[in-house]
This record gives C-alpha cells, sequence and structure tokens, in this order.
C-alpha cells in the first residue's frame, strides 16, 4: 500500500486562498532504464492525479516518467466552505490510492 | 560522470530506439526528444494555435546539480475568475527521452494559477510551461537549464 500525504491548514477564513501539495509514494519508474544485469525495467508510473473537494474537481494533472519519484504536486484552492479534499492517484499495473483531507471553514 | 560511462549510456539508449524502428536513416537519430519533436508536443498541446510569450512564468534553477529531482513552479498572471481564469498548464522538455512531462487542469476553484511538482531533466535542455487561458490563448515561457548530474543513468 502507497503511502500519501495531503497537506493543508486545518482551517481558513471565507474566501482565503490556500496553498495544497499532495504527496505520494511510488518509483515513477520510466521504462528507459535498465537493471543491474542489463535487462529493460518496465514502465510504471502514475498517469493521472485527482483532486475534488465535496465531490467537485478542483484540480487534476496528467502525468509523464519526466516526473520525479514519489510525485508530488502543490497547487491552491479558493476556501469557500467546510467540507473534505480527496486525491486520487492512477496509474500503470493498476495503481490505484486515493487519501482525504478536511478543510474548516471559520 | 565519466565521459566512457555517458557514451556506454548513450550507445545503450540508441540500440534500444534503433531496434523499435527500421530503416537507413533512422540510425543516425538521437536517443532523446529532439526540437523537432518539442515542437510537435506543443503544437500537440495547443492543436496549432499561436503562442505568445508571457503571463506564464516558470521557475526552475537554470544551473541543476541533480537532475533526478528538480523543482518546478509555474505561475500564471491570472485573475482565476468564471470570466477569465487559467484552464491547462503544460509542461515540455527539449532532451529528455519524451517531450511530455505534465499537464495540469485548472479552474477558478483554484483562486491562484499556480503550480509546483518535480520533474526530471536527462540533460542540459531547454524547458518549455505553456498555459491555456479560458479565452483559448495560449502563452509560454522557456527557460534554459543546465544539468551536472543528469537522471537516465541512475542504476543504468
Amino acid at each position: 500500500m502507497a503511502r500519501s500525504i495531503i497537506h493543508l491548514p486545518p482551517t481558513a477564513r471565507a474566501g482565503e486562498i490556500v496553498a495544497v501539495r499532495v504527496l505520494v509514494q511510488h518509483p515513477m519508474e520510466t521504462g528507459y532504464r535498465s537493471s543491474s544485469v542489463g535487462e529493460p525495467l518496465a514502465r510504471d508510473i502514475i498517469r493521472t492525479v485527482e483532486c475534488r473537494f465535496e465531490g467537485e474537481s478542483i484540480f487534476a494533472a496528467v502525468l509523464h516518467p519526466a516526473i520525479a519519484a514519489n510525485p508530488s504536486l502543490a497547487f491552491f484552492m479558493r476556501a469557500m466552505r467546510s467540507g473534505t479534499l480527496t486525491v486520487e492517484w492512477r496509474g500503470d499495473n493498476g495503481f490505484a490510492h486515493s487519501d482525504r483531507a478536511t478543510l474548516q471553514v471559520v | 560522470m565519466p565521459p566512457d560511462r555517458a557514451r556506454r549510456c548513450l550507445l545503450r539508449l540508441a540500440a534500444g530506439t534503433v531496434a523499435g524502428t527500421s530503416g537507413m536513416l533512422l540510425l543516425i537519430r538521437p536517443a532523446m526528444a529532439t526540437p523537432e519533436a518539442l515542437q510537435a508536443a506543443i503544437a500537440n498541446f495547443t492543436s496549432g494555435a499561436v503562442v505568445g510569450t508571457g503571463r506564464v512564468e516558470l521557475q526552475i534553477a537554470e544551473l541543476v546539480e541533480n537532475g533526478n529531482a528538480v523543482p518546478v513552479t509555474i505561475s500564471v498572471d491570472s485573475p482565476m475568475t468564471a470570466a477569465d481564469h487559467v484552464k491547462r498548464i503544460a509542461l515540455f522538455n527539449e532532451r529528455n527521452p519524451l517531450p511530455d512531462v505534465a499537464v495540469f487542469e485548472l479552474s477558478p476553484a483554484n483562486g491562484r494559477a499556480e503550480v509546483g511538482t518535480r520533474m526530471r531533466l536527462a540533460t542540459s535542455q531547454s524547458v518549455v510551461a505553456l498555459a491555456q487561458l479560458s479565452d483559448g490563448s495560449f502563452w509560454q515561457h522557456r527557460v534554459d537549464v543546465i544539468v551536472t548530474l543528469a537522471a537516465c543513468i541512475e542504476g543504468g
């Protein structure tokens, strides 16, 4: 099971723009390297990342092998109401992982 | 990196490229994306639209010590309102094996048009960030970077 981190402030004022950072543990094997015995290593990367706040898509990304291992994404969101941010990572070999964090608007 | 090792790395990559293709001309094809491949990838993203320079800012160190994880931040000068916002941001490179790096989808819900990630750089090259605004226009910023430790040869 992959490990992931969603970093966002626990509380925000209504209308405040808050920074969100998401990170997941993944090797992002490019498919252009070979093993120690010279055999090519198959590509194994995360292809898509989707971030939804209370079901509404607010940010999405398509990744290619040029993204570093343990892909980290940083973006912003406008805090309008309290709710749950859900992040979903999908990739090669059926990789699927999701994580969530809550934001309290005060 | 000793030049000998770099040469073997390139030869191995070249062998892989040739194995998947045929014809004499392709034998001299470099084992990495080319400026033409970069142009093709950009044209694919913009559907051939005119790309202006400005409004986008790509922040990346111009001298990169380790190409395995290079922090990049792309910000766009946009109010991020329903009427005027950034729809997509894309990142491309010139000389990794593939020209594509990532495409980000944004919306007015972001409030600020700025994204950050960490990318790989196989060698010294240009990195290009593009933004598509809600009015359909495209903007770009290109940065040339020098890489001292390349990403492609680790474990190779």
